[in-house]
């Protein structure tokens, strides 16, 4: 079961970030964990900010897809 | 002692078998000289080479080039802010980096080469991608790792100077523009006179919004359901496209000139790339990634369940440079023409983008760089089978423009047999009927063929002939779709650059968040590739052409720039011993795209050269006669320009490309100094 739930969950992770969107359990954990009482942005924000940064966030940083 | 022989036997056993596996099949494919071969060869071929490849050349980099540091903390780990950098999961991160490097360029390339047969390609992107494509892909990605994830353009100006700085990026805007209008072309030529392809293009808009607002306002987070709901539409929308295309109302109505996409398309553009992104970009990023990566899964399974023959040829006549498909020898064109799958520049921008700021370990470096290039190549070699599964007769009706072989079908019949193809103008109407199109006449770019060729391989593993037109339409539309999300995305990237370089002489320009200067720039961003992209779809030789060469030489020249980069990094990193890994490639790449962007300038055949070509429409001119495709002395004049325009850009290219080096060779001396 263990190995299953890894699997997927893995996998859906890797097809998040195939579309640039990186896991944001991850985001909030750091945050909390390194930057304690700090505001933390919510999934809806998270996601808003990703996709605006993903497609263009300045002159070369923007290239995330290929010919 | 027994230990360590049976440590070594366990080691090297299967490398030897690989090696071995690979040799033969790689034999096979060289020197089979029957009526055809069976397709699996060359994925045997491959396959053997990949995994020899990495295992000894790509390592052999890793540890003994590089002097790669599992105990280096890299800039994920150091500047961790659950964002952009984020310590990422080897695999993940491969999946991350693949998606993003591959592209329609790996389906498109092989498949105009398979004119000249579908051994040089093979070999080409067998010994391209080993030696050159991975090299540079996984060289980026580590300097760029090792220097806190830094772009191209900011790693070229740390490590050569300014100067050369800004000269590349003049550079990289250039391919950029020429980048984005061949894709467009590939697209127009596509759907143009299709009203089942444009219509299910046309309705990925829609379904684009619709997921964007679900996905902003309904259930936020969820890309899983939001990217079934439209992978649903998106089926739902090939299978309506057959009714649609075949109604007397609506079939006509979707039924368009290449001109009047290309107009569409330029507008669309525009629009596109000044939406928020999250409306449209995002969400069809997503359909098209998936698709993308579920149609190169379902290729490789076909071709394995199939076994398809190959019926093209070894090798062409056309290795001449004779080929109805690209003008020029197979030196250097061939080496042009497939430029993604075997080396591709545009990976160096990926490869100091996002992924180096998410590498966790730097013993990851060689999987994501080097090994996420090899699957790529892969993708390239799927894409010469599918071409190279095809009647060549129906190949070369595909490819070939109207000016070579008319417009009907038995002048094109006539004219491919004579280039000895045998086919019948029966067979011909036949293949278009099958797909579901009027005529598959000339319906070149590359992409309608992998769609018949795809089709032809997952009907025979899937539903049967009667399936031929849904694939072939599936094919059109998982093609069309990534290469708009790649010209929206290209576009606001285009007038980033824009507003950077020009930002620079007009500082209001640089400001993002104003709409004034947004909309400027993204005019002349948009401007910039529609320009080449009419100019293409107006050329009698089908603008592929004239366009895919100087797209190639421009991919390869920034291959050229980055690993001239690399070079200078090894030599300042005290590695100079083995600088010979990034000037092998480096000297391939200089000899073959200066040839060719001589030959694209002076070639004295004015298929070849743009100069021959302006000079014979002058010398019409001033005769006072009109040549085809021009038809007024307006459209003359029109044609000679746009002659100088492309020789102008070539010349650029090729002044950017020698810059570099020279700049290069400067900072090299400097560090041996």
């Amino acid at each position: 079961m263990r190995l299953r739930e890894a699997i997927s969950g893995g996998a859906a992770r890797t097809a998040r970030l195939m579309v640039g969107v990186p896991d944001y359990d991850t985001y909030a954990a750091h945050r909390q964990a390194a930057h304690p009482g700090e505001p933390v942005m919510s999934q809806a924000e998270f996601l808003a900010d990703r996709a605006e940064k993903g497609f263009g966030g300045g002159a070369e940083g923007g290239i995330s897809r290929c010919c | 002692m027994a230990a360590a022989a049976q440590r070594l036997v366990w080691n090297w056993v299967p490398w030897a078998l690989v090696a071995l596996v690979g040799a033969s099949a790689l034999g096979v494919v060289a020197l089979h000289r029957g009526e055809t071969i069976n397709a699996l060869w060359i994925v045997v071929a491959a396959v053997c080479v990949y995994l020899t490849a990495y295992r000894f050349y790509g390592l052999f980099i890793a540890r003994r080039v590089l002097g790669i540091d599992p105990t280096r903390r890299t800039p994920a780990v150091r500047r961790n802010d659950g964002l952009d950098y984020v310590p990422t999961n080897r695999y993940v991160l491969f999946g991350h980096h693949f998606a993003a490097i591959a592209g329609a360029g790996p389906l498109v390339g092989p498949v105009l080469a398979a004119q000249m047969g579908y051994l040089p390609g093979t070999l080409w992107i067998l010994a391209g991608v080993v030696f050159a494509g991975a090299v540079q892909d996984f060289l980026v990605l580590f300097i760029s790792t090792r220097r806190d994830g830094r772009s191209l353009g900011e790693l070229i100006r740390t490590e050569m100077g300014t100067v050369p700085g800004v000269i590349a990026m003049v550079g990289i805007l250039a391919i950029m523009i020429i980048l984005l209008a061949v894709l467009a072309l590939v697209v127009v030529k596509a759907l143009a006179d299709s009203p089942w392809g444009t219509f299910t293009v046309f309705a990925t808009m829609p379904i684009a919004v619709f997921m964007g607002i679900y996905s902003r306002y309904i259930r936020p987070g969820r890309i899983g359901e939001v990217s079934l709901i439209g992978f649903v539409g998106l089926m739902l929308a090939i299978v309506l496209g057959e009714d649609v295309a075949s109604s007397p109302i609506w079939g006509p109505a979707f039924t368009f000139s290449g001109e009047a996409l290309a107009l569409m398309l330029i507008g669309y553009g525009f629009i596109a790339s000044v939406l928020p992104v999250w409306l449209l970009l995002a969400p069809r990023d997503y359909l098209s990634t998936f698709l993308k990566i579920g149609t190169i899964v379902a290729l490789a399974i076909g071709i394995l369940i199939v076994r398809p023959e190959l019926r093209m040829p070894a090798v062409t006549p056309f290795i001449d440079g004779t080929g109805p498909v690209f003008a020029g020898n197979l030196f250097p064109f061939l080496f042009i023409t497939i430029a993604c799958g075997a080396v591709s520049g545009f990976h160096s921008l990926v490869s100091s983008g996002t992924t180096p700021k998410m590498v966790e370990n730097e013993a990851h470096l060689p999987m994501i760089g080097y090994g996420a290039m090899l699957m790529e190549s892969f993708v390239a070699i799927m894409a010469l089978v599918a071409a190279s599964v095809l009647d060549p007769g129906v190949y070369f009706a595909l490819n070939s423009p109207a000016a070579l072989i008319g417009t009907t079908t038995s002048e094109a019949a006539l004219a491919v047999s004579g280039w000895g193809f045998t086919i019948t103008p029966v067979m011909l109407d036949q293949v278009a009927g099958q797909v579901g199109e009027a005529t598959i006449l000339s319906r070149t770019g590359g992409a309608p063929t992998l769609a018949v060729g795809m089709a032809n391989i997952l009907s025979s593993a899937i539903g049967g002939p009667a399936m031929m037109a849904f694939w072939y339409h599936f094919a059109i539309l998982f093609e069309a779709l990534f290469i708009l999300t790649t010209v929206d995305a290209g576009t606001r990237v285009a007038r980033f650059m824009i507003q950077d370089l020009l930002g620079t002489f007009v500082a209001p320009l640089k400001d993002t968040k104003s709409w004034t200067a947004n909309v400027a720039a993204t005019a002349l961003a948009v401007s910039g590739w529609g320009w080449f992209l009419y100019q293409g779809v107006t050329d009698p030789l089908g603008g592929i052409n004239t366009l895919w060469p100087l797209f190639g030489i421009s991919n390869q020249m920034l291959a050229a720039i980055a690993l001239t980069m690399a070079t200078v990094v090894l030599f300042r990193m005290k590695r100079e011993r083995y600088a010979w890994v990034t000037l092998l490639p480096l000297s391939w790449l200089l000899i073959c795209t200066l040839t060719a962007g001589w030959q694209k300038m002076f070639h004295s055949d004015p298929k070849i050269g743009f100069l021959a070509h302006a000079a014979k429409y002058s010398d019409a001119f001033a005769r006072g006669e009109i040549l085809a495709p021009a038809k007024s002395a307006g459209e003359m004049r029109q044609v000679i320009f746009n002659d100088y325009v492309n020789a102008g850009l070539c010349a650029l290219f090729m002044t950017v490309v020698v810059a570099m080096v020279f700049y290069g060779a400067k900072a090299i001396a400097a560090a041996r100094a």
